[in-house]
């Protein structure tokens, strides 16, 4: 398992990493234990759940799927890119504004993938939403707050 | 009614914030100094005597800090029925069975050492059907036990037999139903670190930390004074967290061996093989009624499959006790339960805790009798509901109860005219049903005390800081405490800090369970927020020279009624209280223990202080052709109480009907000879977005007398009607009644293909 550790650059939320990892360390395992950026879930490490969602040059990717030597030179957006608290992004307003967070674990997942939807197509209907966002399993909400929140989202950005 | 400023508001919790930018911390993420990572070693057998095990391998490998096995705890039981030790010494009941553990300086290293551990194993014969597990000659599961019963009860009011022979009409159906994985998004975790005295700290997953404390003490026999037990932000519940698994002690003893602090994080594959499901049952039932729509009977045995360990699934018997004894008025009733030891996988607490499976068999059987007696199902209901302030032959003391006003709402909103006149098109079928659900509301005794504490403090800058003993697992309890402590002293539920995870610092309680944390953590708020109150407005008169009685509290000011700049501010109440000579600081704690009992051992009490009522409309698609079932709208409206948070109450309601389509249409950990065979999630499916139907949730208000606010519990109530609502309108769509669940398009063919061959 002690296999070579080879450079990586990554360019995260802005900001350019240079680091050395072990080919098999996944995108996940990096921004989480080399980066320190918690923000990204680990929910089943097989790409069924959608909780380590990230962009990777702005589309959404399941981080855990993804070597972390395969992101070298690319821009990745975290949970951790988008807002603060103090500033949260519209989707993240929306999301604790709406009740659409309750455990939170697959807030994150979500969230990222709502904003690569929203980029993609500012006013996608509740279908659309629905379709998208399908890959990111939420197990407390029952998803009715989650969309509302999207789309909510949505009509904010258009203002 | 009363004007309220933050009871009834739609505030978001204070989470949520944290958890919307990634900023929250759950036990996945911590990392503390000298961390190790912990692995077990599980059992591939379902039932074998254990030979030998060498570790030696494993131990000489760079970077392995401690290897564990039995022989390294002390001799002591835990559980529910005291039938397992963390590590397995003797001999493995399932697959997954822990028989060693390792902690090594990161998971590569851990998880080789596990490859280094060699176990030799005698396999014994096995027994994975509970019937079979009865027989004289079953191989013995836990042999100082003389049979696989785990135990057998009995509930019987009225005389159920004459009941069968009086009715008018009698249905009688057999059921299955299958194992239901819990599946919070994040997985079990614990972190367990010793300081240099000796003390021990634990972050942890659980539900209830009061308990794994005293759990881990009996356990590894160590004091409980010198446990400490942190609840990290919890990715979900659901139950899983509801009792101690033997990860967390093992996790202990690594910490304890490798003088190190260790962490222990299950895989999801880990997950759906040790977490504890939901109890399969073998059900037969019969229902009996008159032809003047009266309920008359109902008869039911079961055979609950407990697993190879008893934990809290056996308890599920008593939930379902009172679905069949009290959900409607009925006359007679008995039930007759087994519960029984197998080589199977451990159930536990699921969301619902035995009704979504009572609440299936009685729901369906009261469709069934209603079209025996020619009577439409919402009309056969609405005669024999439960009424307010009325006591059941269970004993069960009914207080509020809008059980009516949610079947008539749920019935009116999904259309109920439509049922029936509904035309085919092509090969797409629709159909509605409904089903109603009775929950415990106020607690559940099934513990010495069902209490909650709190204690309430204003410091001398005016900051108020709850500590409560209530859990929050995303239900969103912390502003449920907030918004009732608000209330009370007029300040904004967003300027209070609630702690409410740190055995050290809260008060006692029992556990995030049986849908009480609102009714019991809630009363417990409000009487310290009381006591507070009482202190502040004590000194407030002598600041102010005007008697209590004609004074409030308002945005963190004691206000002269009537004369709004004659006012003090909390802070200066406090420091006046505090700095001089006999000073006192204000804090005020509460203690709520509901007035409810313990359970005899013939199956009856008031288990609760108050009852939550329900009752779910849905609507659904089925496909002729495919046999795919597709839920297209529910209406949900629940009675309860008083919605302190309508936002996370509706939240509850949404996520639970969610849970409850896919305990109805999906969800099914397929277990086969013992082995768990679809433990990722691609093969146990959730519900997506895309599969989860429109909600409409409605609530109810009763006012209930006891609870806080008058609010009574909604945590379960969403789950519990859904399947039994599901396989009503599926009938009410082809006309065939499917009796065992998930309701597969397998089923569904099956059942379509055998009335084809029925009408022929």
């Amino acid at each position: 398992m002690n296999a070579k550790k080879y450079p990586l650059r990554l360019h995260v939320n802005g900001e350019t990493y240079e680091l050395e990892v072990k080919p098999q360390r996944t995108l996940l395992e990096v921004l989480r234990n080399e980066l320190e950026l918690t923000g990204t879930n680990e929910g089943c490490a097989t790409g069924d759940c959608g909780a380590c969602t990230v962009l990777l040059d702005g589309v959404p990717v399941t981080s855990c799927l993804v070597f972390a030597l395969d992101a070298h030179e690319r821009q990745i957006t975290t949970i951790e890119g988008l807002g603060t608290t103090e500033a949260l992004h519209p989707l993240q307003r929306a999301f604790v504004e709406r009740g659409a967070i309750q455990c939170g674990y697959c807030t994150p997942g979500l969230i990222m993938s709502a904003y690569a939807l929203l980029q993609q197509n500012p006013q996608p209907t509740e279908a659309e939403v629905r379709h998208f966002i399908a890959g990111n399993l939420c197990r407390c909400t029952g998803y009715t707050k989650v969309v509302e929140a999207v789309l909510a989202a949505a009509e904010v950005s258009e203002q | 009614m009363t004007q309220f400023s933050y009871i009834g508001k739609r505030i978001p919790k204070p989470d949520a914030w944290a958890k919307a930018t990634g900023q929250v911390v759950y036990g996945h993420d911590l990392k503390v100094p000298r961390m190790l990572y912990g692995k077990i070693l599980r059992s591939p057998l379902p039932h074998a005597r254990i030979l030998h095990i060498d570790t030696s391998r494993a131990e000489r490998l760079p970077g392995v800090k401690a290897v564990i096995t039995a022989k390294d705890f002390p001799p002591r039981r835990f559980g529910f029925a005291k039938d397992r030790t963390p590590l397995k010494g003797d001999k493995v009941r399932r697959v997954g069975d822990e028989v060693a553990a390792v902690a090594a300086v990161d998971e590569d290293t851990a998880e080789e050492a596990l490859e280094l551990i060699h176990v030799e194993y005698e396999p014994l014969p096995p027994v994975f059907d509970p019937e079979e597990a009865l027989k004289p000659d079953a191989p013995l599961i836990h042999e100082e036990r003389e049979s696989n019963l785990f135990r057998h009860q009995e509930y019987v009011h009225g005389d159920p037999d004459r009941g069968l022979d009086e009715a008018d009409v009698v249905v009688e159906d057999y059921y299955e139903l299958g194992y239901m994985q819990p599946t919070p998004l994040e997985t079990c975790f614990c972190l367990a670190a010793f300081d240099p005295s000796g003390r021990l700290t634990v972050w942890s997953t659980t539900q209830i930390p009061f308990l794994l404390q005293r759990d881990l003490a009996e356990a590894l026999g160590i004091p409980g004074s010198h446990i400490r037990i942190i609840q990290t932000a919890i990715g979900g519940g659901f139950g899983r967290g509801l009792d101690m698994y033997s990860f967390e002690p093992i996790c202990v003893w690594l910490a304890k061996k490798a003088g190190q602090p260790v962490r222990l994080a299950f895989t999801r594959q880990e997950e759906f093989i040790a977490a504890e499901c939901r109890q399969p049952m073998r059900i037969w039932a019969r229902s009996g009624a008159m032809k003047d729509g009266r309920l008359w009977v109902r008869d039911v045995k079961i055979l609950l499959d407990n697993g190879a360990y008893v934990s809290w699934g056996t308890v599920t018997t008593l939930v379902f006790m009172e679905t069949v004894g009290s959900l409607y008025r009925v006359p007679h009733a008995r039930v007759i339960s087994d519960s029984v030891y197998t080589n199977n996988p451990i159930t536990g607490a699921v969301r619902g805790f035995g009704n979504p499976q009572s609440t299936f068999v009685v729901e369906t059987q009261m469709d069934r009798l209603a079209e025996a007696i020619g009577m439409d199902p919402l009309e056969f209901r609405l005669r024999n509901v439960n009424r307010p302030f009325e006591e059941t032959p269970q004993g069960i003391k009914i207080t509020s109860c809008g059980l009516k006003e949610c079947l008539e709402e749920a019935a009116r909103r999904i259309g109920w005219e439509r049922r029936k006149k509904k035309e085919a098109s092509g090969t797409k079928r629709r159909g509605i049903g409904i089903a109603a659900t009775m929950n415990v509301g106020g607690g559940a005794r099934i513990y010495r005390s069902d209490g909650c504490g709190a204690i309430v403090k204003v410091d001398d800058f005016g900051q108020i800081t709850v500590m409560t003993g209530a859990t929050e697992i995303g239900q969103g309890s912390d502003v449920i405490v907030a918004q009732i402590v608000a209330e009370v002293l007029g300040v904004q539920p967003d300027k209070i800090v609630i702690v409410n995870n740190d055995t050290a610092l809260t008060p006692w309680d029992v556990g995030v369970h049986a849908s009480r944390t609102t009714f019991i953590a809630g009363k417990s708020a409000l009487f310290a927020a009381q006591e507070v109150k009482r202190q502040i407005l004590e000194t407030a008169e002598e600041l102010l020279e005007v008697s209590a009685a004609d004074l409030e509290l308002r945005d963190g000011y004691v206000v002269v009624r009537g004369s709004p700049d004659r006012r003090v501010p909390f802070d200066k109440v406090v420091r006046a209280r505090h700095f001089r000579e006999g000073g006192q600081v204000i804090v005020g704690h509460g203690w709520y223990d509901p007035p409810n009992e313990m359970v005899g051992a013939d199956g009856k009490g008031n288990i609760s202080a108050a009852y939550g009522f329900g009752a779910q409309a849905i609507e659904v698609e089925v496909d002729i052709e495919t046999g795919k079932v597709k839920p297209l709208w529910v209406v949900s409206a629940h009675d309860v109480g008083r919605a302190i948070n309508p936002m996370y109450v509706e939240g509850q309601i949404e996520g639970g009907v969610v849970m409850g389509l896919g305990y109805a249409l999906l969800e099914e950990l397929q277990v086969r000879e013992g082995r768990v065979r679809n433990p990722t999630l691609l093969d146990y499916r959730l519900l997506t977005a895309l599969d989860a139907p429109k909600i409409e949730s409605v609530i109810v208000e009763t006012d209930d007398p006891e609870g806080p606010f008058g609010a009574k519990g909604v945590g379960e109530m969403g789950t519990n009607p859904t399947a039994a609502a599901v396989a009503n309108a599926i009938y009410d769509a082809i006309g065939v009644r499917i009796t065992s669940l998930p309701i597969t398009p397998e089923k569904v063919l099956r059942a379509l293909k055998e009335q084809r061959s029925g009408e022929q």
